[in-house]
C-alpha cells in the first residue's frame, strides 16, 4: 500500500492509498460533521453533512468526504460559510432527529412544516442487517418522497434474537417498526 | 438464415436485398410506430396488404410497416414511394381508393394530403410539408425506409457497412479518433464527449470492459430514443459493436424500458437476426472480433436513466446511483470499465463511420455538432418527432416545423430537457439549440424533450408538477433530493393553493442552492431547474399568487371560480349535461348558474361551452374573467 499526502484544513496528513478523507481527517483528529457514517459499515454517502471543499488554485469542488478516496496532493477544507450554510440546511431538512448536530451549528428550529420524523433513512439498520448480519431483514421500502424502512414482512422473528441495530438507530423508528411488526 | 462469414458475404446479401426491392417499383410505407399504431395503422397495413391481392397488385407493389415517421399529430401516416406521396390520417375504408387513384391512375387522393394552413394549398410530396421541409433528418431518415422487423431491408439502404469497414479498415484507436474528431456529444442529456468517454474506457486497465446503451428514456413527454429502439434497432446495434471494438468489450447490454413493449421486441429480434446472420457472437464477419449483447428491462424507475443506478440495476441491485468520484468509465459494471451511450449516441456513430467527421462537424455550432432529434409536443399544431441541426433556433422548432400554437392562443413558454431542464420564456425563443446556451438560460437540451406552453398554462403549476414527477423519481438515497424536493413540494403546493407566503420564493431559492452543491447525483443536483428558471423568467407569476392570492393563468384550482355570464348564455344546456356533480342548473328559461357550493373545478361545463357563446368563465379572485374557450 503506498501512502500520500494530502492537506486537511491546513494540516498535512497521511493516508493510505485506498482510504477517503473522511477518514483519514478523523486519523488527524479532525472531527467531520455527519449521520449516515457508521465506522464498521461501508460509506453510504447519504446525508451530505460530511461534504467538505476541495481547493484546486481558485477552484472550489463540494465532495462528500466519506467516500471520496484519497489522492496525492489534495487541499481540503472542512469547516467553510458556503459548508455552514448547507450543513444548517440539512439539519433543518432531518429536523428534529438531530438535535446535536443542531446545537452545533446553531439551529433552533426548522422552515419547514415539520411532521414528527424519527427517522432521515441513514440506512444503518438496513446496512448492518445485510452487511454484518448477512440478513436483510430490515429494508427501504419505497423510493423517492416515499422510501421508509420497513421489515421483512414475516421476518420480524429475526429481530427477536438480534436487535443490533436498535443501539445504532438516532430517532427509535427501527424500534417502533420492530414492534410493530 | 445465412450466417455471413466475409465482409464479401455482407456485400453478397446486401445486393440481392437490393435487387429483392427493386423488383417492386412501387413500395407503400405504413408508419407501425406506437403513435400511428394507436391511430390504426396496424388495421391499415392490413387492409393494404389485402387489397393489394385483391387488385393483382402485388407484383410490382410492395408493402412496408416502418417505424415512426415523426409526424405523430397526423397519424397514420402512409408515403407512397418513389413518388414520396404522403397521406395522413388514412382509414381503412381509404385503401381501395387510395390504391386506385395512385397507383393505377398515377393521381393523388386530394382529401387525403396535407393542407397548408397559411394558403390552404395542398401538398402531396412528403418532403414539401413544412413539418419536414425544415428539419434534417439524418437520423430518422432510415426509420421511414426500413421494416424494423426485417433486417435485410437494414441491408438494402446499407446497413452494417460501417461496421464491416471499421472491422477491416480501421484500428480502434482510428475509430476513437474518428468520433472525437466529430466531436460527438451524448445525447442523452449531460452532453458529454462521447470520444473521450471511449477512449477512457478503452484506456482504463482491466481486460474486461463493458459497453451499455442506455434507453431508459423517462422524461415526460419525450419520445425520442422509443422511436429510434422501436424503429431502427440494428442501427443503435451496428454503432454499438463499433464501439465494442473500439474500446475492446466483448460484451455489451441494451437497457430498455419494460413500458416499451414494441422497443423490446424489436430490439430482441435485431439482436436475433443480428446473431444468425454472424454480426453478432463469436467471429464477427470472419474478422475474429467476438460480441455479444443481452437486454436488460428496465424495471421502472426514472432515477435508473442515471449511469451509476442503471449499472446497479443490471447487476441485480435496486437502481440507486452511487457516488461517481471513480467515474464509470473506469469502474463501472460489476467494477469493470464501462462505457455508457444514450440511444440517440449510438445511432449516430455508423453516420460518423459513412460519411465522416467533417460530414458531422459541417453541421450545428462550435460546440454542438450534428444533428438532434427532438419530441415536440404540448400547446403546438403539428406535435411530433423532429431532427433539426444543432444551432436551430427554438423558434423555427416551434413555429416553422411545429406550425405555431393552436387555436391562435399566445406562446408563453417551451420547457426544454425534461424534468432536470428549465423553462425558457418568449424572449429566449432566438436561442440556438446548443448544449452550452441551454445551459447558460437555466435549462439544458437533456435528451430532447420540448414541451410547449401558451398563455393558459400556470407556471407555478409547471414547477410544482415537475417537482412532485421528481420528489416521487428520485431514489430517496440522499437527504439534499429526497427532503429538498419534499419541502419544495411543500412550498410550491401552498403557493398553487393560495397559502404562500413573503419569503417563499427566497426559500425555495435556498433549497435549490443545497440540491445543486449537495445532491448525490445528477437527478438531485438538476431536480431545481424546473423550480429556478420559473422563477428566473417568471417571479411576477409566483408574486402574484403569493401576494395577490391570484392565478394568472387561471390554472390553479384553488384561486379560480367559474360562473356563467348571464348576458351571453343561450340555454343550450350543454354545460350542465357536462357537469359531474350536478353543480350546474336551469335557472330560467334560457339560463344556467354554477353552484359553487357544488362545483369541484374540473372545468367541464368551462370545456362544453360552444365557442359561439363563451358564457362559462372562469374568474379569477382579482375578478378578471377569462373569455377564452377551452
Amino acid at each position: 500500500m503506498t501512502t500520500v499526502r494530502l492537506e486537511i484544513d491546513e494540516k498535512t496528513v497521511h493516508a493510505q492509498e485506498g482510504t477517503t478523507i473522511f477518514e483519514a481527517a478523523e486519523s488527524a483528529g479532525i472531527k467531520i460533521p455527519h449521520m449516515c457514517h457508521e465506522k464498521h459499515l461501508k460509506p453510504y454517502g447519504a446525508c451530505r453533512l460530511c461534504m467538505v471543499e476541495l481547493v484546486n488554485g481558485a477552484k472550489k469542488k463540494l465532495v462528500a468526504s466519506c467516500v471520496y478516496p484519497v489522492e496525492e496532493g489534495l487541499v481540503v477544507q472542512t469547516r467553510s460559510d458556503k459548508l455552514t450554510k448547507m450543513r444548517r440546511m440539512i439539519i433543518e431538512l432531518t429536523w428534529p432527529v438531530s438535535q446535536d448536530l443542531a446545537k452545533e451549528f446553531g439551529v433552533i428550529r426548522s422552515r419547514f412544516r415539520t411532521e414528527t420524523s424519527d427517522c432521515h433513512l441513514c440506512g444503518i439498520c438496513v446496512r448492518h442487517c445485510s452487511e454484518v448480519k448477512k440478513l436483510n431483514t430490515v429494508y427501504f421500502k419505497g423510493r423517492g418522497i416515499d422510501r421508509e424502512i420497513a421489515i421483512v414482512p414475516g421476518l420480524g422473528n429475526e429481530c427477536n434474537y438480534c436487535q443490533e441495530c436498535f443501539g445504532f438507530c438516532r430517532g427509535g423508528k427501527i424500534i417502533q417498526e420492530f414492534l410493530y411488526e | 438464415m445465412t450466417r455471413l462469414n466475409s465482409i464479401k458475404d455482407l456485400e453478397i446479401i446486401r445486393t440481392a436485398c437490393v435487387l429483392e426491392q427493386k423488383r417492386k417499383p412501387i413500395t407503400v410505407t405504413v408508419c407501425a410506430g406506437t403513435g400511428c399504431a394507436t391511430c390504426g395503422s396496424t388495421k391499415l397495413a392490413d387492409t393494404f396488404l389485402k387489397e393489394i391481392q385483391r387488385k393483382g397488385l402485388h407484383e410490382r407493389v410492395a408493402l412496408r410497416r416502418s417505424g415512426c415517421h415523426g409526424f405523430c399529430e397526423r397519424g397514420p401516416v402512409t408515403t407512397i414511394m418513389p413518388n414520396k406521396i404522403c397521406y395522413l390520417q388514412a382509414k381503412p375504408e381509404d385503401v381501395p381508393e387510395i390504391l386506385e387513384k395512385t397507383i393505377v391512375e398515377e393521381g393523388v387522393v386530394d382529401r387525403l394530403l396535407y393542407v397548408d394552413p397559411q394558403t390552404g394549398g395542398r401538398i402531396s410530396n412528403i418532403d414539401d410539408i413544412p413539418f419536414y421541409k425544415y428539419q434534417r433528418r439524418e437520423l430518422l431518415e432510415k426509420i421511414s425506409a426500413i421494416d424494423p422487423t426485417a433486417i435485410r431491408t437494414y441491408f438494402a439502404v446499407g446497413g452494417y457497412s460501417a461496421l464491416s469497414s471499421v472491422l477491416t479498415k480501421m484500428k480502434p484507436g482510428e475509430v476513437i479518433q474518428e468520433i472525437k474528431d466529430a466531436q460527438l456529444r451524448g445525447r442523452g442529456g449531460g452532453g458529454f464527449p462521447a470520444g473521450i468517454k471511449w477512449e477512457t474506457t478503452a484506456n482504463a486497465p482491466g481486460e474486461t470492459k463493458y459497453v451499455i446503451v442506455n434507453g431508459d428514456e423517462g422524461d415526460p413527454g419525450a419520445y425520442m430514443d422509443r422511436s429510434i429502439l422501436e424503429g431502427n434497432p440494428h442501427g443503435i446495434l451496428e454503432g454499438l459493436i463499433i464501439g465494442a471494438y473500439a474500446i475492446g468489450a466483448s460484451k455489451g447490454y441494451f437497457y430498455v424500458r419494460q413500458e416499451y413493449p414494441m422497443a423490446l421486441d424489436n430490439v430482441k429480434l435485431a439482436i436475433e437476426e443480428a446473431t444468425e446472420h454472424g454480426l453478432l457472437g463469436k467471429n464477427i464477419l470472419g474478422t475474429g472480433f467476438d460480441f455479444s449483447v443481452s437486454i436488460h428491462r428496465g424495471a421502472g424507475a426514472f432515477v435508473s436513466g442515471e449511469s451509476s443506478a442503471l449499472m446497479n440495476a443490471i447487476e441485480g441491485h435496486v437502481g440507486e446511483p452511487r457516488p461517481k468520484y471513480i467515474h464509470t468509465s473506469v469502474q463501472g459494471l460489476w467494477e469493470k470499465p464501462t462505457c455508457l451511450n444514450n440511444v440517440e449516441t449510438w445511432a449516430n456513430v455508423p453516420l460518423i463511420i459513412n460519411k465522416g467527421a467533417d460530414w458531422f462537424n459541417s453541421m450545428g455550432t462550435e460546440g454542438s455538432r450534428g444533428t438532434k432529434v427532438f419530441s415536440l409536443v404540448g400547446k403546438v399544431n403539428n406535435t411530433g418527432l423532429v431532427e433539426v441541426p444543432m444551432g436551430i433556433t427554438l423558434r423555427e422548432i416551434i413555429f416553422k416545423i411545429g406550425g405555431g400554437i393552436p387555436k391562435g392562443r399566445k406562446f408563453k413558454a417551451v420547457q426544454t430537457g425534461g424534468p432536470s431542464g428549465g423553462v425558457l420564456p418568449e424572449s429566449m425563443l432566438d436561442l440556438p439549440v446548443d448544449f452550452d446556451e441551454l445551459n447558460r438560460a437555466g435549462s439544458m437540451m437533456g435528451s430532447g424533450g420540448l414541451i410547449v406552453m401558451d398563455e393558459d398554462t400556470c407556471m407555478v403549476d409547471t414547477a410544482r408538477y415537475y417537482t412532485d414527477f421528481l420528489a416521487h423519481e428520485s431514489c430517496g438515497k440522499c437527504v439534499p433530493c429526497r427532503e429538498g424536493l419534499r419541502r419544495m413540494l411543500d412550498i410550491l403546493t401552498d403557493i398553487s393553493n393560495g397559502n404562500g407566503r413573503e419569503g417563499d420564493i427566497e426559500l425555495l431559492e435556498d433549497l435549490a442552492e443545497v440540491l445543486q452543491q449537495a445532491s448525490l447525483c445528477a437527478l438531485g443536483k438538476s431536480a431545481a431547474n424546473p423550480v429556478m428558471s420559473t422563477i428566473r423568467y417568471f417571479r411576477e407569476e409566483y408574486e402574484a399568487h403569493i401576494r395577490g392570492k391570484c392565478c394568472p393563468a387561471r390554472m390553479c384550482k384553488e384561486l379560480v371560480r367559474y360562473r356563467i355570464d348571464e348576458e351571453k348564455c343561450e340555454g343550450c344546456g350543454l354545460c350542465e349535461k357536462g357537469c359531474p356533480n350536478g353543480a350546474v342548473s336551469k335557472i330560467g328559461d334560457k339560463m344556467y348558474a354554477i353552484d359553487e357550493s357544488k362545483c369541484i373545478k374540473c372545468d367541464a361545463c368551462f370545456a362544453a361551452c360552444p365557442d359561439k357563446f363563451k358564457a362559462v368563465q372562469k374568474i379569477n379572485t382579482n375578478g378578471i374573467a377569462a373569455e377564452m374557450a377551452a
